[in-house]
């Protein structure tokens, strides 16, 4: 009797994922049913609350989005690029693990879900090495304001500017 | 008022070896098409023999030809509802799935030619009405409601009353379909080629032509290969209406090219495509003049010749070929002359700017145009056999005597 | 440049694209090209939208020797990270090096072409989803989110300045993502104007010593680029199309 026992598994899979996807996959941590993505590789805290994040990251990234490149707004809070920047990880199968990349970061929830995601048909999803030795110690929380992210690196600049100038003027 | 249609439709049986093998054939080339389209997306558009510089090709000539075809397709059942052409009212149902059928195989080449074709909901939801080709969304897509309405007053003996309105509205609707196809090119304003009003009424006469062409070959065929009668009164007088249609292309035609001719700045793409084009050149004197018009305007008019099946058939047939080639000069001519960025000058650039950009279409998009035409002739094919569209009998005894309205008749 | 000379990066976490930029060898661009905040008119706070109140534009001196137009190419192309392609016909050109000659004096130029920023630009009204679009601030870009690849803007456009990506695209910039299917056309270098930085081109024509380029905000009358368009007439290609580019050439 192949059959009713071949109905039985699909009526089970079936309410696996309703129930599974729906509910349990959002909530934070791991029911033992969907996937549990790993933690960043910097960072302690991301931009919102993980379930948050898991439940509503596109709408953010995609509202963003827009905002960004037809308004021309920048430095808001979620940004494709420090995803990147904190979720990539070395992995085996990505340029024989020599490079950071957010792909398997992704695919980890979004096989199970089986989501395609459109977003690394055009964005790069390959992050800037860490520098060795030199790991810099995240803040607890992203908990700067975008003004004092953006004083912080033109106060940056601007010292170095000095630098460059007490030596001699601008060098090439 | 329109009369009640008294003819008998009836499906045709599709058992026979000859019909099961064409739509097998017809299924292979639709297939073979979406398959290109697919190698397309995967591979990249550098599979095709499109560039930069030419950035629409095969796929695009098939689609437009398609595409106004399909709304002069329509014309035989407007000549009917809308112009009190009894004659034409047998065929009224034939016409409406015919434009249904040629309408959805060109928007399927279109569609499947976008670099992102995946996106496809995004062109239904974000909308830009300055956009022409955003205004022909709608115009296709309430092209395809309007022609089914018109479809079903024919179709219900109880609604017959109401096709004329019905067939007036879409009447006007093909119009502005059309219309919308030529001006895609017309708003074109830097481009030397395009970029002219009269694009719109000339890709309209093109339509009745192309469509009235496709319509005699499909009905020749299928009343020879089911036995059914064809009398020569129907036939001759879709014979006229197609001399007079091929007239009506060759007029616009003309008048574009001479106001171009007139115009110094125009010089160079009319030297380009009349005289000196190379391929452009020939495709337009030997294909879209000798074969595509001239030809067919003999054997329909003659009298010699005119009266026979062939001679009609030959002539639709070459106004198909040279309707496609007219299609192609077009598009891809109308690419290939360099636009004039510096007006007066000579231009060189690693762009190919000055330049005459070349082209040459490679296998999976014609494959893919192909396709297009193969699922319109699938789509017709099982609608002749699933629903009763063609008339049991279009003798002349059955169509009644020729060029009387149903004015008179109601 | 050796990294030795950065300032360190160690407290905090900071933008990612402004980090690269420092730990990048980017000290030349830095040090040359910066428009520091709230230096000039065209700064704008961070959070805020593009607005009118700027017309971003550019003037090119086509008097210049022909051979500094390379610098441009090159730097557009290191930028954005377009180029390196062998197939000539569909491989994208966001700028190219273009030369012209006078059918009846003979008398030659050599000027770059790319996007014009038209303030009526026609590949924005013929785009039927929206994706080809004009920032407030008159630049024109392609929302590659939307673009479903018809290529009609490319057709429509009257300085052929928009590429079609023919092939798959790896390795692209953080801050210019680029894919297969999509069209694609000159930013105005928008990630670095938005950053109060000039465009990539310019910048690299300055480090040369050329100013061949002049980039700057064409609704404030004392901008550099105000005064040098007010000062000499100045031609924009296809001026009788009535699409009022915002790139202004001296010299043709």
């Amino acid at each position: 009797m192949r059959l009713p026992n071949n109905i039985l598994g699909i009526a089970f899979i079936a309410l696996t994922l309703l129930l599974g996807a729906g509910g349990a996959y959002a909530a934070e941590g791991t029911n033992g049913i969907g996937p549990n993505p790993a933690k960043a590789e910097k960072g302690e805290q991301c931009v919102e609350p993980v379930d948050d994040m898991r439940r509503y990251h596109m709408n953010y990234l995609k509202h963003q989005r827009d905002e960004t490149l037809r308004e021309g707004i920048r430095g808001k809070k979620y940004s494709l690029n420090e995803c990147i920047d904190c979720h990539a990880a070395k992995s085996p199968d990505v340029a024989g693990g020599n490079i950071r990349t957010i792909k398997p970061f992704c695919a980890e929830c979004h096989q199970f879900a089986a989501v395609k995601i459109d977003c690394f048909e055009c964005h790069t999803g390959i992050a800037s090495p860490i520098k060795k030795g030199n790991k810099p110690p995240m803040p607890s929380k992203h908990g700067k304001t975008d003004q004092e992210k953006d004083a912080l690196v033109f106060g940056m600049l601007e010292n170095y500017l000095k630098s460059k100038s007490d030596v001699g003027g601008v060098a090439e | 008022m329109a009369s009640i249609d008294k003819n008998t439709y009836k499906e045709v049986s599709g058992n026979g070896g000859d019909y099961l093998s064409l739509i097998a054939w017809l299924g292979v080339f639709a297939v073979a098409g979406i398959g290109s389209a697919f190698y397309m997306e995967t591979q990249g558009h550098v599979v095709t023999g499109m560039t930069n510089q030419i950035v629409w090709g095969m796929p695009h000539v098939f689609a437009v030809f398609l595409i106004i075809a399909a709304s002069g397709a329509l014309n035989v059942a407007s000549m009917s509802s809308v112009f009190g052409k009894k004659i034409y009212k047998p065929l009224g149902r034939l016409s409406a799935i015919m434009a249904l059928s040629l309408l959805a195989g060109g928007l399927l080449v279109l569609v499947l030619d976008l670099g992102r074709p995946d996106r496809l909901d995004v062109a239904m939801l974000k909308q830009n009405f300055k956009s022409i080709f955003a205004w022909n969304i709608y115009l296709y897509s309430g092209f395809f409601g309007v022609v089914i309405v018109y479809l079903w007053m024919m179709m219900e003996r109880r609604f017959n009353k109401y096709s004329k309105i019905a067939g007036t509205f879409a009447f006007v609707w093909r119009l502005a379909l059309t219309t919308g196809t030529g001006s895609i090119f017309g708003f074109l304003m830097a481009r030397p080629g395009y970029d002219a009003a009269i694009m719109a009424p000339m890709f309209i006469a093109m339509s009745f032509a192309f469509g009235l062409a496709i319509k005699i070959i499909f009905v020749t065929s299928a009343y020879r290969a089911t036995a059914r009668p064809l009398g020569d009164k129907l036939l001759f007088q879709m014979r006229n209406l197609l001399g007079i249609f091929i007239a009506a292309a060759l007029y616009f035609n003309i008048a574009q090219h001479l106001t171009n001719l007139y115009a110094p700045e125009h010089m160079g793409v009319e030297m380009f495509i009349l005289l000196d084009g190379g391929i452009y050149t020939i495709l337009f004197w030997v294909g879209q003049i000798l074969l595509g018009t001239i030809v067919p305007m003999t054997l329909l008019f003659h009298p010699a010749i005119n009266r026979s099946c062939q001679s009609i058939n030959a002539a639709s047939m070459l106004v198909i070929i040279g309707g496609i080639i007219q299609v192609y000069i077009i598009i891809v001519g109308g690419q290939a002359y360099p636009m004039d960025m510096f007006p007066g000058f000579e231009v060189t650039s690693t762009f190919f700017d000055g330049s005459i950009h070349s082209y040459t279409p490679s296998l999976p998009e014609i494959v893919l145009g192909l396709g297009g035409v193969a699922t319109a002739l699938l789509i017709m094919m099982l609608a002749v056999k699933y629903l009763p569209i063609l008339p049991a009998s279009l003798s002349d005894a059955a169509i009644g005597p020729a060029n009387i309205t149903t004015d008179e008749d109601a | 440049m050796n990294s030795n000379n950065l300032p360190p990066i160690t407290e905090e976490k900071i933008d990612i694209e402004r980090r690269r930029l420092l730990a990048s060898g980017g000290a030349i661009a830095i040090a040359s090209g910066i428009m520091l905040y709230g230096g000039g008119a065209g700064a704008r706070e961070k959070g805020q939208p593009a607005t009118s109140a700027q017309r971003w534009g550019m003037l090119i001196d086509t008097t210049a020797d022909k051979s500094i137009w390379d610098t441009v190419v090159t730097a557009c192309k290191r930028e954005q990270g377009w180029g390196g392609g062998n197939n000539p016909a569909t491989d994208p050109q966001w700028v190219r090096k273009v030369s012209i000659k006078n059918k009846s004096t003979g008398a030659e130029a050599t000027l770059p072409v790319m996007c014009q920023h038209c303030a009526n630009p026609p590949c924005v009204d013929v785009c039927p989803t929206g994706a080809s679009m004009q920032r407030a601030d008159g630049i024109v870009l392609v929302d590659k989110h939307i673009c479903i690849g018809c290529r009609y803007c490319m057709m429509a456009c009257p300085y052929s300045a928009r590429s079609f990506v023919h092939e798959p695209v790896h390795n692209q910039k953080p801050h210019m993502p680029r894919g297969m299917g999509t069209v694609e056309s000159c930013t105005m270098c928008v990630h670095r104007v938005d950053n109060n930085q000039q465009p990539a081109c310019v910048e690299a024509l300055e480090a040369k010593g050329s100013k061949a380029i002049i980039f700057g905000d064409l609704n404030d009358p004392d901008s550099e680029i105000s005064r040098a368009v007010s000062a000499h007439v100045t031609r924009r290609i296809r001026e009788d199309l009535g699409v009022e580019p915002g790139v202004h050439y001296k010299g043709i």
